[in-house]
């Protein structure tokens, strides 16, 4: 019976808790440097359409952006455009017409593979960012040029809608 | 003198801990990483000069042609019915033909021989919206699921995305997705 002390004496001694906050710190840096949120600044208005039967992509690093749509207000002004449709590859923005005589997304394609491993290539993925406005002619010519390109893979980039059944 | 004997208090950094995880969970939520999801299609390579197309049979063509004011007609070897667009978006009816075509097994004389021998022709024009592009996509994708999921559930017990690698691609093999895009024809 002796072994059962009653509360008092000694006692536990409390854990130190000092080094709490220096693991949940670790933590979070360790969020805030891994969420690298890669952004182009996007020059032309998006807003996908939805679908259901969507896909998750995999592997975000090896995919690659296209971003079709009418650009946006300040870039309306700026630049003098109007509101047809145009294709955004990174940073510029190109009218459908020199998309077609440039070929400029075989060179946007290259400059990405040329940024990957090669035997990561055939696993690359292009995203069709399209606005749901733009009429098939320009989605087209990019697919054309694509086909081209040889970069086969594609994704169209959605709304994961609610299903209606 | 009085401090040195007394010692400084030491600050309580009990809390601190308290403010870390918020900030983390601050983080935690707001850097909401927007998954990237959408239709998945793989197109065809650059027909090379000088190879013959391999004809296909009308009946193993189902053709789905969407004009420049987003209407739909659909129908096997020629586009003959109207398509009309639910309220709601969905294109049941698209959804249905397509399931009977791909699932006839030669059964009636117009309509596919095989699964594998079935194809969709997707046909649009110059003007057709991207929405209604991705509608029909988006219906065409959903009836092969569907099929993909039924067949599974009769082989295996299980839904199709349960399955592993080798067992989805069997189905997959049974149910190969045929959707041909031609060329988009100017008006």
């Amino acid at each position: 019976m002796s072994k059962f002390k009653k509360g008092g004496g000694k006692g536990m001694p409390a854990i130190s808790t000092a080094s709490l906050p220096d693991i949940v710190f670790m933590l979070l840096f360790f969020f805030m440097v891994t969420t690298v949120m890669r952004e182009t600044t996007l020059k032309v208005t998006v807003t996908p359409p939805e679908a259901t039967e969507v896909k998750k992509m995999e592997k975000k690093s090896l995919v690659s952006y296209i971003y079709i749509g009418s650009p946006t207000k300040s870039q309306q002004s700026q630049m003098n455009l109007s509101t047809k449709a145009l294709v955004q590859l990174n940073d510029v923005i190109y009218k459908r017409e020199e998309i077609i005589a440039n070929s400029e997304i075989r060179k946007f394609i290259d400059s990405e593979r040329r940024q990957k491993d090669e035997s990561e290539i055939p696993y690359m993925t292009t995203s069709i960012k399209a606005d749901q406005n733009v009429t098939m002619g320009i989605v087209t010519d990019v697919k054309t040029e694509l086909r081209k390109a040889d970069a086969l893979k594609i994704n169209y980039s959605t709304k994961k809608a609610k299903d209606a059944n | 003198m009085a401090s040195k004997r007394r010692g400084l208090p030491e600050i309580n950094a009990g809390s601190m801990a308290d403010i870390a995880f918020l900030l983390l969970i601050f983080f935690l939520v707001t850097t909401t990483m927007d998954v990237d999801s959408g239709i998945a299609r793989k197109l065809p390579p650059m027909p090379e000069e000088n190879v013959e197309i391999p004809e296909i049979h009308k009946r193993n063509i189902f053709v789905v042609l969407i004009n420049k004011n987003n209407k739909i007609l659909a129908g096997i070897g020629s586009p003959t019915n109207v398509i009309e667009i639910n309220g709601d978006g969905s294109i049941s009816s698209l959804k249905d033909d397509v399931k009977t075509f791909i699932t006839n097994n030669g059964g009636k004389p117009n309509s596919s021989d095989s699964p594998d021998k079935a194809v969709v022709s997707l046909q649009n024009q110059e003007g057709t919206s991207y929405k209604t592009y991705i509608q029909v996509q988006n219906e065409l994708t959903k009836a092969y699921n569907e099929l993909r999921n039924e067949k599974s559930n009769v082989d295996y017990g299980k839904d199709f995305n349960r399955l592993n690698n080798e067992e989805q691609k069997k189905i997959k093999d049974f149910y190969p997705m045929k959707v041909s895009e031609a060329e988009t024809k100017a008006n």
